[in-house]
This record gives C-alpha cells, structure tokens and sequence, in this order.
C-alpha cells in the first residue's frame, strides 16, 4: 500500500516557527545586521563590511577582556568541580540527613542572582558586611571596590558559594546510579578508599561532571548580573567580564556595531564550546557501547 | 581453607523484626565443610544472596554467628575472612585493563609483580582473554566483562573460600556450559570451597557436589542431587527440580495406602497417619500410563514432544499430573490410568516430608 502524504501536518510547525523567530532568530538577526553596519544616528546606516570584527579582534582591551574571562572561567571551574565531588561524596547517601543535605544544597541555586549580588556585596562591605567586617577585625583592610585582588576574591567566592551546589547535586546524582555491588565488589578486592573514588566512583561520574563542567564553564562566561552588582566590573576593569564589558561598549558607549560584532563572536565561541563537549560526550556514549 | 560453620543464623532487614515474616533469612545451622562444592538453589527472592553476603562478610546478621574453623567472624569484614565473591552482573574497573582488573585484587594485597603477572596469565588462559589483557575493559560485552568477574574471583589462590551470586546469567549458553566446566577444573585442582548461588536447576546439579535448596527464607533441604530427585524433603524441592517437577496429589493416608478421591494407591512404606495437610509426591519419570481398571483415572489433555521423551499432561480432580512417556510412545487406545511406582512415592504433611515407618519391599534410601 501507498503511504498517504499528508504534507498539511507541517503547518503544526507553524507556532513554534513564528516563537523562535520573533524569540531568537529575529534579534539575532538584528544583531547581525547591526554588526556590519555604521550610524551616525537618525536611524542612517552605512555598510561597514567586515570591519567592526576586524576592530573587535586587535582591540587590546577586548582581548583583556577575554583574558579576564577565560581566568575567572578557569578559576571557578578549578574550584567547584573539586569541591563539588568532595561534597558529593562526603554526603549521606539515604536517610533524614541526606534529605537535609540536598535541601541546603539547594537553596544557593533558588536565589536570584541579583539577590546573591547583593547579598555579597554587603557582606562584604568593611562596615556593616559580615565577612568585611570581620577580615578589617584581624587587621586586613579589606576593601573590595578598592583593590583588584579582594575584588576577584569577593566575586570568585560568591560564585563558589552560589553553584558548588549544582556541581555537587550533579555528581551525588551520578553517584546514587552506581550499583552497591561494584563497592561490594571492591570491599572482595580490598579496595582502598581512594582506589573506589579513582576507579568506580569518578569513572561513572563522567558524564555527569562532564555536564556539570559545560553548565558552569557556559554560566560563568556569561556570567554578568553578580559582578555587576557587587563591583560594577571594577575597581577600574579589573573584574570587567566579557558581558560586563560589551555592555558598557553597547549601552554605555553606545557603539553598536564594535558591540554587535563583540556579541556575533562570544555567541560563536560558546557555540564551539558546546560543540566540543557534545562531541565528547556523544564519544563516550559510543565507547561505553550504549 | 576452613570449614565455615553458621550457627543460630537469621537475618531481617529491618530493624526491629518483630514475627518471623520479618525475617529474609530464618533460623539457620548449617556447615560448609572445606573444600567442597556447593549449590545455593532457590526461586528469586528466598534468600540466597542474602545468606551469600553474610557469609563473605557484605552483610552483619542479625542474630547468630559465622565460624571459619573455630574463629568468630560474625562481625569481621570481608578483608579479614579472606573470601572472594562473584557477582550476578558484571562489575568491571572500567578505566583499567583487562589485565589491571584481573591483577588489581592482587595488587591490593601487595602480591610481587612478577608473581601477579604470572597468575593474570594464568587466570587469563582459563577465561579464554590472554590476547585482550591490553585491551581497557570499557566497551566489552557484558559476557565479557563477566568472564573479568569471573577471573578477578579466582585470581586468588589463598582464599577461604569463593561464592559466586548468579555469576552465569548474562552469558551466551555454550559459554556457561565452558565456564561452568572451567570452575569445576579450578575446584578440582586447588579445592577451595565454593557455594554457587543459582536458581537453575541444571547449573546447580552440574556444578556441585551437594546442593542446598533454599525457600521463603529456609533451608529445605541439602544433599545430593540424587537426594534432592529422589526423596525431595519438601514439596518445593519436589516442584522446583525436576521438569517437570514432582506431581503432589491430596491424599489421606493410612498403613501402605493411599487414598485420592476414593481411589487406593499402593504406596512403598507404613505410615502412621499424618496430620495436616497430607500429599502424595511422584516424579513424573515414575508415572506409567496403563489400561483397565488399576491406577488413578485422569483426563488426558496433551503430549508434548521434547526429543528424547515425551511429557503427558493430564489431569486429576481438576489438578495437573504430568508423566514422562519413553521416546516414540505409542498410546494405547482407551488409555486413560496412571500408575506410580509404589517405592518412588513420598508422602508430604504440610509440605514436610514424612519418613515411612518402614520400607516394604524397597531397595535401601539413603539416610538423609
């Protein structure tokens, strides 16, 4: 028998076409067209070719920029994986506690990053906040909004103390799905402690941490409202992220197509990020033979 | 080696076990001489791997003791009893090698590396992986990483005993009849005990010199595999090995016969009359099918043609009787009686076997 061809079915399509549009592709669109362009205001657009990109990628201070980036990146990745798992590992694996555990954990995650902004900021003050307050008490003079290095500690903290949480949630996840009989199997073998956690516990955590490596490297390279909130990308740029920076550039300066070009890039390299890690996880799919 | 003995064994899983369902395992004495090679038999669920872990020290009983010869090891673990255990389903280091998994329960017990790499040769060969030692054990079939199971069990020459959990479930056929035969080479050459938890019957009698059937938490019986087809010390033994299993009729019994809905039965010993619920098992190798008026009457309701026999499925006041026809039986017309052989016949009161006062007329059993 024939297949009937209905082709009709496609206009069920339709809703979600017209969604992505207006909520996607048409701003990005807007973006890509403002980043090949130049005004000079009354809405008068010259075409400007490939040149916005051309400035964007000799701009020392865009690439100061990304230097920023890629360091607080690294840092906070350097810092929550590790204490994710030990978290993870350290937590109760049933019973009252674990359910005690799990709900503090999650509560760092439930706040608006506003809110955690704000929180930090304050406790961070030397006169009123509760860790400034206490640093200026044993005689460090603490001052964020004054020298670089307290900044990035102030905003490095707060990120650690903001996601750590899903790291561990993650890795706890991952670490329930391992069958009793493989710690069983390792008590036979008489196992040490370190040789579950290096050859059961991390090898089946993989694909978890891998997730959890690519939610917080994306997160924390675009990450914009807490630093904005707590130094305003200061004192001076030395907490300027990538975000924080093309924001100034768009609405501060109001340099549309430096900011759009900028944008079109960040974009692509998250892009790639995701690209690769999807490839490897898709890699280890494959390998695992599932 | 040693001889393991459990004494006054029982084990809930919950914390206050309050009546005797409470309890996964119950009461329990046994002894596992050294040396030998026993089956765990039993239908999911009636506590064999519980009674496995206990033993390897996995789990801590709730009441009673385990003995390695005159040692209390009740509450010792695994490292201390020196026990080696398979699993039902493949645990592999998946980041090592074939090779690193086979050798890692020796490393940890800081064995020299030549003598490791001797014995993983070794172990290899047996499990037939001497080419993929190099090979990481990640992306290996599940038969394959069981084989690794297997061998990282046996790497072991020194230990006191090995219990295996079901470890043959998820390999191909041929390979368990491979693998089952190569245990059996490995017990015959170093006699560790070994106890062989299955719920196949054919894997239980071929693997062990004694079987040990468990159900609902109980050891029904153990012995030989001729003890466990001929005189079946309880009804689920007498169901659960076999196929099919023994037939089991209501029965009143009294002296040498019995009596099933008014039909006499010759039975092969007296009974005095046994109270409760009172049964007549027979194998189904025992039933005859004959003419005339001798036997049980039945309804006959198929033959089922298995190769080398036939299986006759009929039955009796509403309750299946089965027997066994020789290959290329031919029914003779009108057939429609069985007979048992009165000597194969055992009698049951709530599910127990009960002993004949006397033999009439039987070749000598077995004391049990």
């Amino acid at each position: 028998m024939d297949k009937v061809q209905n082709n009709k079915a496609w206009f069920l399509v339709l809703p979600v076409l017209v969604l992505v549009a207006f909520s996607a592709v048409i701003p990005l669109m807007t973006v890509v067209n403002y980043s090949v362009q130049d005004t000079f205001g009354n809405n008068v657009f010259f075409w400007e070719g490939l040149g916005w990109f051309e400035q964007v990628l000799t701009d020392s201070r865009a690439h100061s920029a990304l230097g920023r980036q890629l360091a607080f990146s690294g840092i906070i990745l350097a810092i929550q994986i590790p204490l994710g798992i030990a978290i993870a590992v350290c937590m109760p694996k049933k019973g009252f506690w674990a359910s005690v555990c799990l709900v503090l954990m999650a509560l760092p995650l439930l706040i608006p990053w506003n809110v955690v902004g704000t929180i930090w900021q304050i406790m961070g003050r030397g006169d009123i906040g509760l860790v400034g307050y206490s640093l200026s008490a044993i005689g460090i003079d603490w001052n964020y909004a004054r020298d670089p290095l307290h900044a990035w500690i102030t905003v490095v903290v707060m990120d650690v103390w903001h996601w750590t949480s899903l790291v561990a949630l993650l890795a706890y996840a991952g670490l329930q799905s391992i069958p009793q009989a493989y710690y069983q199997a390792a008590k036979i073998d008489q196992a040490s402690r370190w040789s579950v956690f290096r050859y059961i516990e991390l090898p089946k955590m993989q694909g978890v941490l891998l997730i959890a490596i690519l939610l917080r490297f994306m997160d924390s390279f675009m990450i914009y409202t807490e630093p904005f909130v707590v130094t305003g990308g200061g004192p001076g740029s030395a907490t300027s992220f990538l975000s924080i920076d093309l924001v100034k550039m768009a609405l501060g300066q109001f340099d549309l197509g430096p900011a759009a070009a900028f944008s079109l890039m960040y974009f692509l390299v998250i892009l790639l990020v995701s690209w690769v890690f999807y490839t490897i996880m898709t890699n280890l799919d494959k390998a695992e033979g599932r | 080696m040693v001889q393991i003995t459990l004494d006054n064994l029982a084990h809930s899983y919950l914390p206050n076990p309050q009546s005797e369902d409470d309890f996964a395992l119950k009461q329990l004495d046994h002894v596992w001489k050294d040396g030998e090679a026993y089956a765990l038999l039993g239908a999911s669920g009636c506590g064999k791997s519980t009674l496995l872990n206990i033993i390897s020290g996995l789990l801590v009983p709730s009441r009673g003791r385990i003995l390695f010869g005159d040692r209390d090891v009740t509450h010792q673990d695994t490292v201390a009893r020196n026990i080696a255990q398979v699993f039902q389903f493949p645990v592999v280091y998946d980041t090592m090698s074939v090779g690193d998994n086979l050798a890692f329960p020796l490393r940890n017990r800081g064995m020299a590396p030549a003598a490791i790499a001797a014995q993983v040769q070794k172990i290899a060969a047996m499990i037939g992986m001497e080419d993929q030692l190099g090979r990481k054990a990640r992306g290996l079939t599940a038969d394959a990483k069981q084989k690794i199971s297997l061998g990282r069990g046996m790497v072991r020459e020194d230990v006191n005993a090995i219990l295996f959990d079901e470890p043959l479930t998820v390999i191909d056929p041929h390979m368990k009849w491979e693998l089952r035969t190569q245990l059996k080479a490995l017990h015959n050459e170093f006699g560790h005990t070994m106890i062989y938890v299955t719920h196949d019957q054919t894997e239980a009698l071929t693997f062990a010199d004694k079987v040990v059937v468990m159900h609902d938490g109980r050891v029904v019986q153990l012995g030989t595999p001729e003890d466990l087809f001929d005189t079946p010390e309880h009804t689920f033994v007498g169901y659960f090995i076999g196929s099919p299993g023994m037939n089991l009729i209501d029965a009143d019994v009294a002296g040498d016969t019995a009596h099933c809905g008014g039909h006499a039965i010759d039975l092969g010993g007296h009974y005095r009359a046994p109270q409760g619920r009172v049964q007549i098992g027979i194998r189904p190798e025992f039933v005859t099918l004959t003419t005339g008026d001798h036997g049980l009457p039945v309804t006959i309701k198929r033959i089922e043609d298995v190769g080398r026999h036939q299986i006759l499925r009929a039955e009796f006041a509403g309750k299946p009787v089965n027997a066994i026809l020789p290959e290329g039986f031919a029914m003779p017309a009108g057939a429609n009686r069985l007979h048992f052989a009165p000597d194969r016949i055992n009698v049951y009161a709530d599910d127990w076997r009960v002993a004949p006062l006397q033999a009439v007329a039987t070749p000598e059993r077995k004391a049990v």
